[in-house]
């Protein structure tokens, strides 16, 4: 019996440790057939040109060079892209944080205002584009009604290349709610006896803000500025239903550039080099983000080491 | 599960410094926030206010500056028993009487006449004018703007494509994130490494050769490409219903094992009936992601009969320039089910965003 003991453990563990790959074996199927697959065809196609009607052409680095050296394009839709997160990101974390704050002020009816706030966050995509273009109709539109109440002659919006961008930031303050929601939870986990204790020592409601709020809500913060990276350089479906890129290249994204090389001018291959480029800068930005976030994102567990 | 010590709370002891001005302050403070926050409500719900009275009106009264919020038609009234005039709000004698507009006249004037007595006439001057409009919610917007192109058919593939997938996802997103959270392997940590470095990978990485190898597999202009790859697990659902499931008491299925349950028995009944909220905000959130996504069916949908909601408003729109009425009817229709599951979920919508920002 002593001597049989081992033995069946040792059966027990592989037998949970089959178990366990049978377990998560759809998501290895599909990650070797529709990620890391894929991945490396994709470096691949990156170093070739490749209309996938004919076989890829190898050229070495020819795409690269050709993005970095000749393709204005290229540039034009990277400085856009990142002109736009720029813009949408710092107007978006600021907004959806005030929007919580007023929320957090003890206001009656919260559910209610949570509710108004998230709807525009549930719908997107075709039908709210479509929406937001005859929003910024700069004749019967509402956004040019709103600035006539206040005597302002609205620009042209959409179809001018320099209001073209800002309307599409403009348009993403719409979904402001998302964040706000994340916010509200972290602000509502602040104790409340930390703000007692500071009113007590005399602190006005700036003080309460910089020296406990901000310094609390850090890791939402964090958060929703990585989403916001990474959904910023996703956007294509606004760019391609509203302006196409227009006018005048003036909101050519990258994701609509590469979509235009991959679908439109047959040109698999560079737009392959363009996804990973892509995803470099995406990967530096997050990475630069996370190094950044020892000296200013505060947690939990730094107060207990204290 | 461990007992807590509750904490026992002594009465709050009223700082002195609470003086009757911070009080006032306070509800100072508090009221301009509601009157903020009433502000931005407005603004937010305009677009949506917006797009429904659009869709209510007729053609012509749909690019009306200054913005008529609720929908009217123009009244106009036969006269002689052929043409028909614009009847204007005309003050005669001090009495606002409903004129028909029976001729212009150089110098932005008009000849006005009575529409029960057309003998009786006016000239008025036509500057500050305003037409009588009446209330009339053309509701025909819809089922025209139905039947123009072939919306039931794109909102039945939406609706085919939607279901399947939620459940391919569910299904595959339980089964692995069970494996994660319940087993020991070796290489489970590595492989679970693997898998949320995934969430950060931008789409495009993979998209061309996607793309090229459900071409070659003949999957072109099918839903193939579109439902196929949910069965496989998404990182992010994966993750969100590992850690729901790790905050199930392990003694669970410990006591479930020892009265002879299967690992797939302990799921089932110790596991899914406890994280169905978790499955309930993956199911939602997929339905929602898939419910508008464009970028998908763009690239793999070719044929008509094969399109989705999504492909099938861009399309009315590139087609029917000159109906507004229509293309916000049918946008109302497509954002209606999105709207809907948020109403009557909410806490579920707002609990699965919150989980996954601060577990995040």
């Amino acid at each position: 019996m002593e001597i049989a003991a081992p033995k069946k453990q040792m059966s027990i563990a592989r037998r949970e440790a089959i178990w366990a790959y049978l377990l998560i074996a759809p998501w290895i199927v599909g990650f070797l057939v529709f990620t890391l697959g894929p991945m490396i065809a994709s470096f691949f196609f990156s170093l070739t040109n490749y209309n996938i009607t004919s076989a890829p052409v190898f050229v070495g680095f020819g795409n690269f060079i050709e993005m970095f050296t000749k393709d204005y394009r290229f540039w034009l839709s990277l400085r856009t892209t990142l002109t736009y997160a720029l813009a949408a990101i710092p107007l978006g974390l600021g907004l959806g944080l005030l929007l919580a704050l007023l929320l957090n002020a003890n206001v009656p009816g919260i559910a209610l205002w949570r509710t108004v706030y998230y709807t525009p966050s549930v719908v997107s995509g075709v039908a709210v584009s479509i929406l937001w273009l005859y929003l910024f109709n700069p004749q019967f539109g509402v956004i040019n009604w709103l600035l006539s109440l206040i005597n302002v002659k609205g620009p042209g919006w959409l179809a001018d290349p320099k209001w073209a961008l800002a309307a599409l930031v403009f348009m993403s303050l719409w979904g402001v709610g998302g964040g706000m929601i994340i916010y509200l939870a972290g602000l509502q986990g602040i104790p409340t006896t930390l703000y007692e204790a500071a009113e007590i020592d005399g602190a006005n409601i700036f003080q309460k803000f910089f020296k406990i709020t901000l310094p609390l809500i850090t890791p939402v913060l964090f958060y929703n500025l990585v989403t916001g990276i990474i959904g910023t350089f996703q956007i294509f479906t606004q760019v391609y239903v509203m302006t196409s890129g227009g006018p005048a290249e003036s909101t050519l994204m990258y994701n609509l550039y590469l979509y235009n090389n991959a679908f439109r001018y047959g040109r698999m291959g560079y737009a392959s080099a363009l996804a990973w480029i892509l995803f470099l800068v995406v990967l530096i930005l997050t990475l630069v983000v996370f190094r950044s976030s020892s000296t200013w994102v505060y947690y939990e567990g730094e107060l207990r080491k204290k | 599960m461990m007992a807590t010590i509750q904490e026992i709370s002594v009465p709050q002891a009223v700082p002195a410094k609470k003086t009757g001005s911070i009080k006032a302050q306070r509800i100072v403070g508090k009221f301009m926030a509601i009157m903020l926050l009433t502000f931005g409500s407005a603004l937010v719900l305009m677009p949506l206010v917006w797009m429904v009275s659009t869709s209510l009106k007729t053609e012509e009264e749909s690019t009306t500056f200054p913005i008529e919020w609720v929908p009217k038609d123009v009244q106009k009234v036969t006269l002689g028993g052929t043409r028909s005039y614009f009847l204007y709000w005309m003050s005669v004698n001090g009495e606002t009487k409903q004129l028909a507009l029976f001729k212009k006249r150089p110098g932005n004037m008009g000849i006005f006449v009575e529409p029960d007595n057309p003998e009786i006439q006016y000239t008025a001057s036509l500057i500050g004018a305003q037409r009588v409009k009446t209330l009339n919610l053309h509701f025909e917007n819809y089922p025209k703007a139905m039947t123009q192109v072939p919306f039931l058919l794109y909102l039945q593939n939406t609706m085919l494509i939607v279901v399947t997938t939620t459940f391919g996802a569910l299904i595959s997103a339980v089964l692995v994130a069970y494996g994660f959270s319940r087993f020991r392997a070796p290489g489970l940590n590595i492989f679970f490494l693997i898998l949320l470095s995934t969430i950060m990978l931008p789409s495009q990485v993979t998209l061309i050769p996607q793309f090229v190898l459900f071409q070659r597999m003949g999957w072109y202009d099918t839903f193939l490409p579109l439902i196929v790859p949910a069965f496989f697990a998404s990182a992010w659902n994966v993750f969100l219903l590992r850690q729901f499931f790790m905050s199930v008491p392990i003694e669970m299925d410990e006591a479930a094992k020892i009265d002879g349950a299967s690992p797939l028995g302990i799921l089932w009944h110790i596991l899914i009936p406890q994280a169905w909220p978790a499955l309930a905000t993956v199911a939602i959130f997929h339905f929602l992601w898939t419910w508008n996504d464009f970028f998908g069916p763009l690239i793999y949908i070719q044929s008509q009969s094969n399109w989705t909601v999504a492909l099938g408003l861009q399309s009315f729109r590139a087609l029917y320039t000159r109906n507004l009425t229509g293309l916000m009817a049918a946008s109302t229709v497509t954002m209606l089910p999105c709207l809907l599951l948020f109403f009557f979920a909410q806490k579920l919508f707002i609990q699965g965003v919150v989980i996954s920002g601060i577990k995040g």
